[in-house]
């Protein structure tokens, strides 16, 4: 078992004759089981072609009846890409991976207000991708860096991810799976609801949660872990350093109002009964300590 | 993206709402004509920053006859203004706006932004204008009111009566005032704003409703389609390193310490930072290099941080992974040659290539510090910096 990816997902790629879609098809093609995986291209007004010997439709919906695909990676230009989801979602797939940085928020408002009834599940935007190791790989993560394992990670953060990765594996420490739910302010997944999903998750035996300064998507997901959680969390949160009202590279990350700063965080994580650590080069050990 | 409040107040006036009459200057003699040309007896004089606590920060001055205009204008135009949003040194002051004098009977305050929890656009509103609203939410939270509103259907006629009333608009300047909170709405959802606030909103002795301040901020991923917000930048404004940085996409902001950072992602950049400060040091930068980052980009971000007369020595911290280690790795080789590097270089790599990036770094000749891990590397660049 794993969350939302597996073996057996079916999943095609938005964007598919771009130079980034193309890339990364390749790679989570070569990865584990990602040949059988990756089964479908959308691009529109290129329907016909294939890349890599992957049919490219016109649309999702054709996509999806043609090959029966029911996830899709998004790699589509910024003032596109939310129009994209919609399409997705229209299409009524399961599970939409928008890996494309850059959107506007007004854009994903709207997108995100068009998702209310529907039953399809977003990671992202602006995230590396999800990945459950030794079977499939969907996004910019490097695959090699990976194992399966025992801890579940979930992060708003691409390379600090995989240096958490890195410190894990470090400890001989494999994942179940790694999911970067993203740094834009209005997104799909939040820390809670992954939390949720490797609660339920046989495979999963602890979590690794890496968040950053900005809104209070980490406090949520602490109460949660206080109430509901049956297996260890630790935590990191990037940014104490972080001076108020800058923008630190992603959208979300920023402290405003006084609101969503690293101490808050760390503070109500703490409370909550996660362990966490102010020095990130230390959450494979405190993942190590928790997991004797 | 910032504007000025002059700015903010043109577009705000495209959208219905109305604002004291004025005009931008330039210049003392600017000034003093503004001033004729608005006639009456009573003009403002305000400083054009984007930071904001003008006020309180001796930025706004009330004129009562055209010879205090003048002098006023002559005093803040050029003067280094200080308020605690600006930093030490203040901000220089180049733009003034000229308005005439309004009649305040109450003081309002209005806020909007996009709130992460909801995933919509949120209107704050309170009586308690003119006040630092951060103040007033965290003493009298029960005083700002809001409405979370529909991005379909916009905000509607019976919540912006409901938002007036509660916030104690006199009834006859009800229906203003409503105008004024849908304008507002409007304008921040079709300029793609990312934050809007008028404060205060005001109303005259005869029951007129008038925004006295606007303050805009705009989502930079949405400006390709406003040409027009854009034209409004003031790089005056902006921190010349955080200018020429995004020239070369790079995201860098300044700060105040002697260690400069190069590291790939923004949650590792801050990370960095992070650690720094935990192993006793203090970072001079943030500055994520992005995932593609070339040779000429590595090189670019070395000028950009060796610009800073306080750096001490740099660390770099990649952890590569499409991104190749052996790339950059080539890549700060070329830059620390190209830019005659003085400072003690920390370099940690990690991930694809990782043996072969270290090579060349190794066989490059070059000076550079080896950190095996971060907790290593950071302590190695606070160690360079104190001479040990």
């Amino acid at each position: 078992m794993s969350v939302l990816i597996d073996r057996n997902t079916r999943v095609m790629t938005q964007g598919i004759t771009g130079k980034t879609g193309q890339f990364h098809t390749k790679m989570g093609k070569e990865y584990a089981n990602g040949k059988n995986c990756y089964v479908a291209g959308v691009t529109p007004k290129k329907g016909g072609q294939s890349f890599e010997g992957i049919p490219i439709f016109e649309t999702v919906k054709e996509a999806k009846e043609k090959t029966g695909a029911t996830v899709s990676v998004i790699y589509v230009p910024p003032p596109f890409a939310a129009a994209a989801i919609d399409e997705a979602v229209d299409a009524g797939l399961e599970l939409v991976i928008c890996i494309t940085e850059g959107i506007p928020v007004r854009d994903m408002i709207r997108t995100r207000y068009k998702m209310q009834e529907a039953k399809t599940l977003l990671v992202g935007p602006n995230c590396p991708g999800v990945i459950t190791p030794d079977e499939i790989k969907i996004g910019i993560m490097p695959g090699h860096i990976h194992k399966r394992g025992p801890v579940g990670v979930v992060s708003r953060s691409g390379t600090l991810t995989y240096e958490a990765v890195g410190q894990l594996m470090e400890q001989g420490l494999g994942q179940s799976t790694c999911v970067g739910i993203g740094g834009d302010p209005v997104s799909g997944l939040k820390h809670v609801d992954v939390l949720k999903m490797f609660n339920d998750d046989p495979r999963t035996e602890a979590v690794v949660m890496v968040g950053e300064i900005g809104g209070t998507d980490e406090e949520e997901a602490a109460r949660w872990v206080k109430a509901n959680m049956r297996k260890p969390v630790v935590g990191f949160i990037a940014g104490v350093t972080a001076p108020p009202g800058k923008r630190m590279g992603h959208a979300g990350a920023i402290i405003s109002g006084g609101k969503g700063t690293a101490a808050e965080k760390l503070a109500v994580m703490e409370e909550c009964g996660i362990k966490v650590t102010r020095n990130p080069a230390e959450m494979g050990k405190l993942m190590r300590s928790v997991l004797k | 993206m910032k504007i000025h409040e002059y700015q903010g107040k043109e577009i705000l006036r495209k959208y219905g709402v109305a604002t004291p009459r004025g005009f931008p200057c330039f210049s003392v003699d600017e000034a003093v004509e503004a001033a004729q040309k608005l006639g009456g007896r009573a003009w403002v004089v305000k400083a054009q920053i984007h930071a904001g606590g003008r006020g309180k920060g001796g930025g706004v001055k009330l004129a009562r006859s055209l010879a205090e205009v003048k002098s006023h204008a002559g005093k803040l135009l050029g003067m280094q203004l200080k308020t605690h949003q600006t930093g030490p040194d203040g901000q220089k002051v180049r733009r003034l706006l000229v308005e005439e004098g309004a009649d305040i009977s109450q003081e309002l305050y209005l806020g909007m932004v996009v709130d992460r929890g909801s995933q919509r656009v949120v209107l704050m509103a309170s009586s308690e204008g003119g006040m630092d609203i951060e103040e007033v939410a965290a003493k009298s939270p029960g005083k700002i009111h809001r409405v979370t509103i529909d991005p379909v259907t916009g905000l509607g006629n019976g919540d912006a009566e409901d938002i007036a009333r509660k916030i104690g608009v006199p009834q006859r300047a009800i229906p203003q005032a409503r105008d004024v909170l849908k304008g507002l709405y409007r304008a921040f959802d079709e300029t793609d704003a990312s934050l809007a606030e008028v404060n205060p909103l005001i109303v005259t002795g005869d029951e007129r409703v008038l925004a006295l301040d606007a303050k805009m901020n705009f989502d930079d991923n949405a400006l390709f389609r406003h040409p027009e917000i854009v034209a409004m930048r003031d790089l005056d404004e902006e921190d010349p390193a955080e200018i020429e940085a995004s020239k070369f996409d790079l995201s860098y902001i300044s700060l105040d310490g002697d260690i400069g950072c190069l590291v790939n992602g923004a949650g590792l950049a801050m990370a960095t930072m992070d650690i720094i400060k935990l192993y006793g040091g203090s970072p001079a930068n943030f500055l994520d290099v992005g995932g593609g980052a070339s040779t000429e980009k590595v090189t670019e971000a070395f000028k950009i941080m060796l610009k800073n007369p306080q750096l001490k020595a740099i660390l770099v911290n990649i952890f590569g992974g499409i991104m190749k280690c052996d790339v950059i790795a080539e890549g700060v080789v070329a830059a620390a040659r190209q830019v005659s590097l003085k400072v003690p270089l920390v370099v940690r790599l990690e991930g694809t290539n990782v043996e072969l990036g270290k090579k060349i770094l190794a066989e490059s000749g070059l000076p550079i510090i080896s950190g095996n891990n971060m907790a290593d590397a950071a302590q190695k660049v606070v160690a360079a910096t104190k001479g040990k």
